[in-house]
């Protein structure tokens, strides 16, 4: 029932939205919604927490501690990107970038984007996952070229492309995947049900779960952002307007991941070996190296920003390839962090790029002195996602780590290489933004706080304290993928 | 009629469908390329009728329909209306050559069948030989466009890498669950949608549909 309401509401709310239009209240109706949501998802969070995994609808719906905490996050980081999109659209329209009929699309867009992705967390057909994950592509594609500069348009086409290339060998794999199943379990719906799969994941043909495996690797893998792959990232983070930024760096990476960790239990399931997690280690540690340089060379701050968010993505595709519990439970740890750091960087960047009316890191300025709350939210902000401690990243990567040093020792300087390299990168440049004086053009604007001081209170106290139903998810979930 | 002929009639239309996707690869007008891509199409949607009354498999007759009028009729005829109200005459525009990519697209299909062979020997249904032609016709797809600057001829590319999905579903294992089906060919339709969108902001943005001039969004630059 709960779980009816969770998926049902940002559905109806798209179409809600669709309807009024630009009016006024629109963006209160889409913080609402998005609230409702966020309750939702709570709610059958406590529910798994008190009785365990749930399945739904005939068999259609499945929820577990691994899909639970995704879907809580996903509607979290969703509400907040809500609050924050009010203040920040409202001035772009002002601005004159946006006009009426495309807030209209923006709000609608918006919940069709995270019914997709809830859709993503809580089915239990891998096909219905493929459908939702294309769906969620297509939802943000016209959103990424909301400006309809020339920029945005060749970014979002790359989006559309590419994405649209690498989810179909996903289907391929899907297919391959389903041939499979269906001479153990027989044919029809039933063959495709993840619960089903996961039972007979022993009996599956190796040689056919191997192959699929690659395609699948390639095809969510390109949605997670791993090099080299990630052409349409940076592009995508940069043009879009900054809450989608927050979105899709936040959210639908991690989404991505979900579905291609939950092929790989089935694949590892069936071949007995680590032959899926030695792909995931190596996509893992190209994209955490390549990234980080890449960090060096960006001129552009959300694109600086979206390079940082493939480097995060590398190191928990890289900590789920390398298995065991250490490993696994600091993969999910990351998963969460990283969505709560990046989106509130994200909020924080839109802020600073609509006061200097740029996105050029050379033309931003003297934030400290402008509005010390965005400059020092932005400094810890990225501090945070460099890998500081006291916050939650430096957590998890400090688990995964470890669990490198003791499994792989040899892996773990390229990492640390990663590490250092995008740390300093980020700080350089963070520093150069935030000091000196403020530029003649700089325009002091209202910004949302909330968005911004909720993420990094989490982000912090995580660090110190993960709460017991926490700690249970994240256990009932290492015990299923590690 | 006994299942030897049967097998023979979808090994023929699977050799059809190879054939289209290797003149679509060999075309330079984009009318024409429109034409083939509907052909295409409809020999899959023949196929998978022809394989429903094999296996009587009732719910491939729905695909069939559905591949019918998405593939057949409505999504050529999108193009079609595209690729005049755009004024589109230009010749297709290619990276490579059209022999060379021709000779690859060859590589393509015998990598195709070295890399299914495994599937093909443990299956033991009648429409497994052609499960090759299928994953070749979704790597003709992808080369297509990689080599063609045309955002329509990209389009065309990424379409029939689709039907060569589609095919891949039928001839391995008789299609997937109706739902599955169902939710691909809704994506299919939202993304003619977009792409439909897509265009005339191309066109009116860059001049012309062709997608070399976007070029702004580089490391180097």
């Amino acid at each position: 029932m709960i779980l009816l309401v969770l998926i049902i509401t940002p559905f109806v709310a798209a179409l809600i939205l669709a309807f009024i239009g630009d009016r006024r209240f629109a963006p209160t109706i889409n913080i609402f919604c998005s609230f409702l949501t966020l309750m939702a998802a709570v709610a059958l969070a406590i529910e798994v927490y008190k009785h365990g995994p749930i399945i739904a609808g005939g068999k259609f719906f499945f929820v577990d501690a691994f899909s639970v905490y995704l879907s809580v996050l996903t509607a979290f980081v969703s509400m907040t990107t809500a609050v924050f999109s009010r203040g920040y659209m409202q001035r772009e329209r002002e601005h004159g970038r946006v006009g009426h009929v495309r807030m209209r699309f923006y709000h609608a867009m918006f919940q069709m984007f995270m019914f997709a992705m809830l859709l993503c967390l809580l089915t239990n057909n891998i096909g219905v996952l493929w459908i939702s994950m294309e769906l969620a592509t297509l939802s943000t594609v016209l959103l990424v070229s909301l400006y309809r500069t020339p920029n945005a348009i060749e970014a979002a086409w790359k989006y559309f492309i590419l994405c649209g290339v690498g989810i179909a060998q996903a289907l391929f794999g899907t297919v391959l995947l389903y041939f499979a199943a269906e001479k153990v379990i027989g044919e029809g719906g039933e063959a495709l049900l993840w619960t089903n799969l996961i039972g007979v994941s022993g009996s599956l043909e190796p040689t056919v779960l191997s192959l699929a495996f690659v395609f699948l690797v390639v095809g969510y893998g390109t949605k997670v952002g791993l090099v080299p792959l990630h052409n349409w990232l940076p592009d995508a983070h940069s043009e879009g307007p900054t809450p989608i930024s927050a979105v899709l760096s936040g959210l639908l990476l991690n989404i991505a991941l979900y579905a291609l960790v939950r092929c790989k239990v089935l694949v590892d399931g069936s071949t007995h070996t680590h032959y899926a997690g030695n792909i995931m280690m190596g996509f893992g540690i190209v994209s955490i190296v390549v990234a980080s340089f890449s960090i060096l060379r960006q001129k552009d701050i959300k694109r600086m920003f979206s390079y940082s968010s493939i480097e995060h993505m590398g190191i928990a595709t890289f900590a789920f390839g390398l298995g065991g519990s250490i490993a696994t439970f600091g993969a999910l740890l990351h998963m969460l962090m990283h969505s709560l750091t990046k989106s509130s960087i994200f909020f924080t960047v839109g802020h600073a790029c609509q006061m200097h009316r740029t996105q050029e890191i050379a033309r931003i300025k003297g934030l400290f002195q402008g509005d010390p709350f965005v400059g020092w939210s932005l400094m810890l902000g990225a501090m945070a996602i460099a890998g500081m401690p006291p916050f939650g990243i430096f957590t998890s990567e400090f688990l995964i780590l470890t669990a490198t040093i003791k499994d792989v020792p040899l892996l773990a300087p390229f990492i640390l290489i990663g590490l250092a390299v995008a740390f300093a990168g980020l700080l350089r440049k963070v520093q150069y933004m935030v000091s000196g004086d403020m530029p003649s053009y700089f325009e002091p604007i209202k910004t949302a706080r909330a968005p911004v001081i909720f993420h990094m209170a989490m982000v912090l106290v995580l660090a110190f304290y993960i709460p017991g139903f926490l700690n249970k998810w994240f256990q009932a979930a290492v015990e299923l993928l590690k | 009629m006994n299942l030897q002929v049967l097998a023979q009639v979808n090994s023929f239309l699977a050799a059809l469908v190879l054939l289209t996707a290797f003149a679509m690869l060999s075309q330079r007008k984009i009318n024409s390329l429109v034409t083939l891509f509907a052909w295409q199409g409809l020999f899959l949607s023949i196929n998978t009728a022809v394989v429903g009354f094999v296996a009587s498999k009732h719910h491939l007759y729905i695909s069939s329909l559905l591949t019918l009028s998405i593939k057949v009729i409505l999504l050529p005829y999108i193009l079609h209306v595209l690729v005049v109200r755009l004024k589109i005459r230009k010749e297709v525009e290619t990276i490579v050559n059209i022999p060379t990519t021709m000779l690859i697209g060859i590589a393509l299909v015998i990598f195709s069948y070295h890399l299914t062979a495994p599937v093909r020997e443990m299956s033991t249904l009648i429409t497994r030989s052609t499960l090759a032609v299928a994953l070749a016709t979704v790597m003709i797809g992808l080369l297509m466009m990689i080599t063609r600057k045309h955002a329509v001829t990209q389009i065309i590319g990424f379409l029939a890498m689709e039907n060569g999905l589609f095919f891949a579903a039928t001839s391995a294992t008789y299609g997937m669950p109706l739902v599955v089906e169902l939710g691909v060919a809704l994506d299919v339709l939202i993304a003619a949608f977009i792409f439909g969108i897509f265009f005339f902001h191309i066109s009116t943005t860059f001049d012309s549909l062709s997608v070399e001039q976007m070029e702004s969004l580089r490391e180097d630059n």
